[in-house]
């Protein structure tokens, strides 16, 4: 049976930072098998593509996490909602180009979409995270804990995190 | 000698076009055009940076590490790496051959590979331009467009994308990061579960397949003046074969072919590569240029790949595929095809191909049962070859008692490639830009020309039609003439203040 919520991270282990995607992954599964949360699904891969719409399937939540250059903080969670936006063209594309492809290919509404951005800043070839990195990564998993509690059972007009 | 267009006879005060993607993945690649003031085209290079330091990243690994470690090389093929790693490692072991379990299953795992690569390659990158022509609207020419105007089309596509990752996965098993493939053979069997889920659905993918390249032949049907021409070019063509011919992905002896078709390498040893092939440096790019040693720089540079492996192969081992073979062969009237966006047909054909050789290894017993590892005198050093889904794949390895690798070099099919994918970029510049304005549909038949090599870097080079694009012009003293910026929605904006 499909689990109703799905985490899935992306990245590079060997590119620095860009690990942080499946390392929060593998993190979060042992937090999770420790604290007997069922339901959930743990996925990772080295770039997001259009075939992971079809890993949506079956889901009521999904939460993707990704290194992210841009953040700001040391994290960022932000809803995700179906786009047309500048990377469908290349090898990767973005969480907004998987959800308009699963609506154009499934012919439905994905389900909701959460992406956690942390920051991560060098990403060569070779090099493991940074200290730096490694203390978003820790912030990030603490917010997805209560992220995963709230998941399996949203109060009325629970909105979603926008965090540092 | 230099090759025509590569470097221009008075480059001072030639207008320089450079087409130039930031990408975080795994290649950069970009584009310079020199234009006189007549806008004739006067240099075209494609300058690439890939796989620089992968080398160093290797050496001092443990030998067993490295057919993990090497996967992280390349997020889009990664399979290809591990089992070139695998291959060249089983030597050091002196696992040679490996069980016949091992070899079946490490089959089934590359032709997935390639299925799925190519699958990729042709639905998500290369079909806008294909259905919807190299001038459309660039908001149009991506996946979601063909997935909005084409839907049939993009679901096949994804689906037998899906396909073969998850025969990926159940050989190497896991998604990624696989372990399956080790020097010495495999570490598992395929699990009958995952066969008896798996077996059921080759029969919907080769017909898929098949629709695949039935598209393709009605691509060029529609429309031969510009498939058979566009960025067109004669070369040479290399790739592994099978002892008596026949294609063959995953092992075989060298061959290749001249630009007439007649063969004058066969039946060399992949360990003798480094007898075969010279890797030239210049001065402009960091990737290097092999050629043949023994036809030298200027005419023994070739093309790998599935054009190459489709008209190098005496025949394909498989009803279907060796049927498409026969009429693309048929297509060339006697001539070795070498119309760039033939690469299409070709690699289609090889899709159909490896759905076929799929649904037989998913039949066979001896990928759920038999001895997986062997292993024997212990040498020095290894050499792995492999077709990998873009071309020829080399690994080699040195290795100390200490088991740590002391030496490796790796010649990745887009390096072969690199002469060609130039000559096709020049072929296009002449035939389209010469003369012209720049527009944004003429500079993306630079990137059509390049991405019908599906070099690793077209993840960067396919971005060129959608990424922000930087155009400046400098004039004879410096000055700057002309600023364009191409948004990321395609919008050609030019600066203010700059005279157009």
């Amino acid at each position: 049976m499909t689990a109703p919520l799905l985490v899935f991270g992306w990245g590079n282990r060997s590119r620095g930072d860009d690990a942080l995607g499946p390392l929060f992954v593998e993190r979060l599964q042992v937090l999770a098998e420790a604290t007997g949360l069922a339901g959930l699904e743990f996925l990772d891969d080295y770039q997001l593509q259009v075939e992971h719409a079809l890993d949506l399937v079956g889901r009521d939540r999904v939460l993707f996490v990704d290194a992210s250059l841009s953040c700001r903080a040391s994290f960022e969670a932000t809803p995700v909602h179906a786009a047309r936006d500048v990377t469908f063209t290349t090898h990767a594309i973005s969480p907004a180009s998987v959800l308009l492809a699963y609506r154009e290919i499934m012919g439905a509404e994905p389900p909701a979409c959460t992406l956690l951005a942390i920051r991560g800043q060098r990403f060569e070839l070779g090099r493991p995270p940074g200290p730096e990195a490694l203390e978003h990564l820790e912030r990030a998993l603490h917010w997805a804990m209560s992220w995963l509690a709230d998941a399996h059972a949203p109060s009325p007009g629970a909105s979603e995190v926008s965090n540092a | 000698m230099t090759f025509d267009l590569e470097t221009a006879a008075s480059p001072q005060g030639l207008r320089r076009v450079a087409i130039d993607p930031v990408s975080r993945v795994e290649g950069h690649g970009k584009v310079t055009i020199l234009l006189d003031e007549h806008q004739h085209v006067q240099q075209v290079r494609l300058h690439i940076v890939e796989f620089r330091g992968f080398e160093k990243f290797i050496e001092g690994r443990p030998y067993w590490e490295v057919p993990v470690m090497v996967q992280r090389l390349c997020g889009i093929c990664p399979v290809s790496h591990q089992l070139a790693a695998s291959k060249a490692l089983d030597l050091v072991i002196g696992a040679q051959p490996v069980t016949r379990s091992a070899d079946k299953i490490r089959r089934l795992m590359h032709y997935g590979q390639v299925m799925q690569s190519h699958a990729l390659h042709f639905f998500y990158l290369a079909s806008p331009d294909l259905l919807f022509g190299f001038d459309s609207d660039v908001n149009l020419r991506n996946i979601v467009g063909v997935a909005q105007a084409h839907p049939d089309i993009a679901r096949k596509g994804i689906l037998l994308r899906k396909f073969g990752q998850e025969l990926i996965r159940i050989t190497s098993g896991k998604r990624i990061h696989g372990t399956g493939s080790v020097p010495g053979g495999m570490n598992k069997h395929v699990g009958q579960g995952d066969r008896d889920l798996l077996r059921p659905q080759a029969r919907q993918m080769i017909a898929w397949a098949q629709e695949g390249v039935d598209l393709v032949k009605r691509l060029h049907a529609q429309n031969p003046a510009v498939y058979d021409t566009f960025g067109s070019f004669r070369s040479n063509m290399l790739s592994l074969v099978r002892v008596d011919g026949a294609m063959d992905l995953y092992d075989g002896v060298l061959r290749a072919r001249d630009a007439d078709g007649k063969i004058f390498l066969d039946g060399a040893s992949d360990q003798d590569y480094l007898s075969l092939i010279e890797e030239e440096v210049r001065p402009w790019t960091y990737m290097k240029f092999p050629h043949l040693r023994s036809l030298g720089r200027e005419t023994g540079w070739y093309r790998v790949g599935p054009l190459a492996r489709v008209q190098n192969c005496d025949f394909i081992p498989s009803s279907l595929a060796e049927t498409e073979r026969r009429e693309f062969v048929d297509y060339g009237r006697g001539a070795p095809v070498h119309a760039t966006l033939a690469y299409h047909w070709a690699r289609m054909i090889e899709v159909l191909h490896t759905t076929e050789v799929i649904e037989t290894l998913l039949d066979d017993p001896d990928i759920l049962d038999g001895a997986l590892m062997t292993e024997g005198e212990r040498r020095r050093s290894g050499v792995g070859v492999i077709e990998a889904p873009r071309g020829t794949l080399i690994h080699d390895y040195s290795v100390g008692d200490d088991d740590l690798v002391t030496k490796c070099n790796l010649i990745v099919s887009t390096t072969h490639n690199n002469q060609a994918m130039n000559e096709a970029v020049r072929s296009v510049a002449r035939e389209y830009l010469d003369g012209h304005e720049l527009t944004e549909g003429l500079l993306n038949r630079i990137e059509v020309a390049i991405r019908a090599f599906d070099p690793c870097l077209s993840c960067a080079t396919h971005a060129l039609g959608q990424m922000p694009l930087d155009v400046t012009l400098i004039g004879p003293g410096g000055e700057l003439v002309d600023h364009v910026l191409k948004s990321q929605d395609g919008e050609m904006l030019r600066s203010e203040g700059v005279a157009a």
